[in-house]
């Protein structure tokens, strides 16, 4: 795609690397390891996305040519809405549990991202960041609790 | 419509949106909730609910790239989500008390403002210098970034963090309400009162929608709004479109020339919602 990738101009790196002990140290910028989370996150989770709709559509092959089976999709209806409906549905191998499983790990990546920046805040010895990012984690832990106890 | 054929058309509607919304530092969610319910039918409620997931995904795909390339400023992002996410918590309370005449109507106002804000400082060429600010000072929150179409380093200097935090707050309430990731709030909130430059604030903006999102997404899934089977086609096309976007037009698009369209954008949306509001 690019024509001369080599001399492609590279941004300077970020000061604050750390080097983890070991024989082969190699640095970890925190900007590629949040990075990283995100896209295999986000990987992840659209993986089980897709072979959750190639199972459903396997299981059900009136899908392909029924459109009544559509307005029974698209109109309103139950929805797992637990965890343990999930984890129990993905163990039927029911397609759709396959894809909400893939959709929660997705809502599950910013969550783990702020997990992951409060590691690399402590790592630094940023008192200042590491509060504040306490904070955050927090607040995203209690939402996940209100809709819970709302639902 | 078969649901596989539905399946596609959700499909290729959602790459449209997650490309546009790349571009502009929104989540697609404008795009997609009017495509989903006025086009093909789809219930509100799982429209929304699978536009807060879509939400997520745009805002992960995308800043996974920006991230990299050190466009996103993770340090103003980290403190301005202290505020999106309490404000998050506050819409989801909110949601279920608050008519939605009145919240269609104070939204709609607010987009209009920032787009006419936007749209006044547009045409000011000259740039004004960036106030001291102590608080920017001590949290560390200035930075720089590479500009591709110099080829240079470019430092910028961050202030105003208290009024950046209380504007985060309002687009945090307004996400946890709408179950949209209201970057076209968190940008002009950026870009204007804190002045970080304009592809510094979408990028940022992009970075920290998937937390703001998160925060109300969990409220959504609880009430059994996230249907997988409308979620997961705009998840993954949504992802497609940002992923496009980010990788090969960001770089690529002239600064003035995104924020006329962010405008644009502003300003038609800002409409539809008074409409909604006056009319429901």
């Amino acid at each position: 795609m690019s024509e001369a990738p080599s001399s492609e101009p590279r941004p300077p790196q970020p000061a604050s690397v750390m080097v983890p002990p070991g024989p082969e140290a190699v640095p970890l910028v925190p900007e590629l390891l949040i990075s990283d989370l995100l896209r295999y996150g986000v990987l992840i989770s659209l993986s089980l996305v897709t072979l959750g709709t190639t199972v459903t559509f396997f299981r059900h092959p009136d899908y392909l040519v029924s459109s009544e089976a559509l307005e029974r999709l698209t109109a309103p209806h139950p929805v797992p809405h637990g965890l343990a409906d999930v984890v129990a549905g993905a163990m039927a191998a029911r397609g759709q549990s396959f894809v909400m499983a893939g959709l929660l790990v997705m809502m599950a990546v910013p969550v783990m991202r702020v997990a992951l920046s409060l590691l690399i805040f402590r790592q630094q010895k940023d008192r200042l960041y590491v509060a504040i990012t306490t904070v955050v984690l927090t607040l995203l832990l209690v939402s996940f609790l209100v809709g819970a106890a709302e639902g | 419509m078969t649901p596989f054929l539905f399946t596609f058309v959700v499909l290729g509607f959602s790459v449209g949106a997650g490309l546009l919304g790349s571009l502009l530092g929104i989540g697609g969610g404008l795009i997609l909730i009017p495509v989903l319910t006025l086009l093909l039918k789809v219930d509100i409620h799982y429209a929304v609910g699978a536009s807060i997931v879509s939400v997520i995904a745009t805002s992960s795909g995308a800043a996974a790239a920006y991230v990299r390339e050190r466009m996103a400023n993770l340090r103003v992002a980290m403190f301005l989500e202290l505020a999106t996410t309490a404000g998050a918590l506050t819409g989801a309370f909110l949601s279920g008390r608050v008519g939605g005449r009145g919240v269609y109507l104070v939204f709609g106002a607010v987009m209009a403002c920032s787009a006419l804000v936007m749209l006044r400082r547009m045409n000011s060429t000259q740039v004004a210098p960036v106030p001291e600010d102590a608080l920017a000072d001590r949290l560390g929150l200035h930075g720089s970034y590479w500009d591709e179409s110099t080829g240079r380093e470019v430092g910028y200097r961050v202030t105003r963090p208290l009024a950046g935090l209380g504007l985060m707050y309002v687009a945090g309430t307004v996400s946890g309400m709408l179950g949209i990731g209201s970057g076209a709030l968190k940008v002009p909130a950026m870009d204007l009162t804190m002045r970080l430059p304009l592809k510094v604030s979408t990028a940022t903006s992009n970075f920290m929608i998937g937390v703001t999102a998160a925060a109300s997404a969990g409220v959504y899934f609880a009430r059994g709004h996230i249907d997988p089977f409308i979620a997961g086609p705009v998840c993954v096309g949504v992802t497609l479109g940002a992923w496009l976007g980010s990788r090969h037009l960001m770089a690529k698009v002239n600064a003035s020339w995104l924020r006329a369209l962010f405008v644009c954008l502003l300003l038609w949306v800002a409409l539809e919602m008074l409409r909604k509001g006056w009319t429901s």
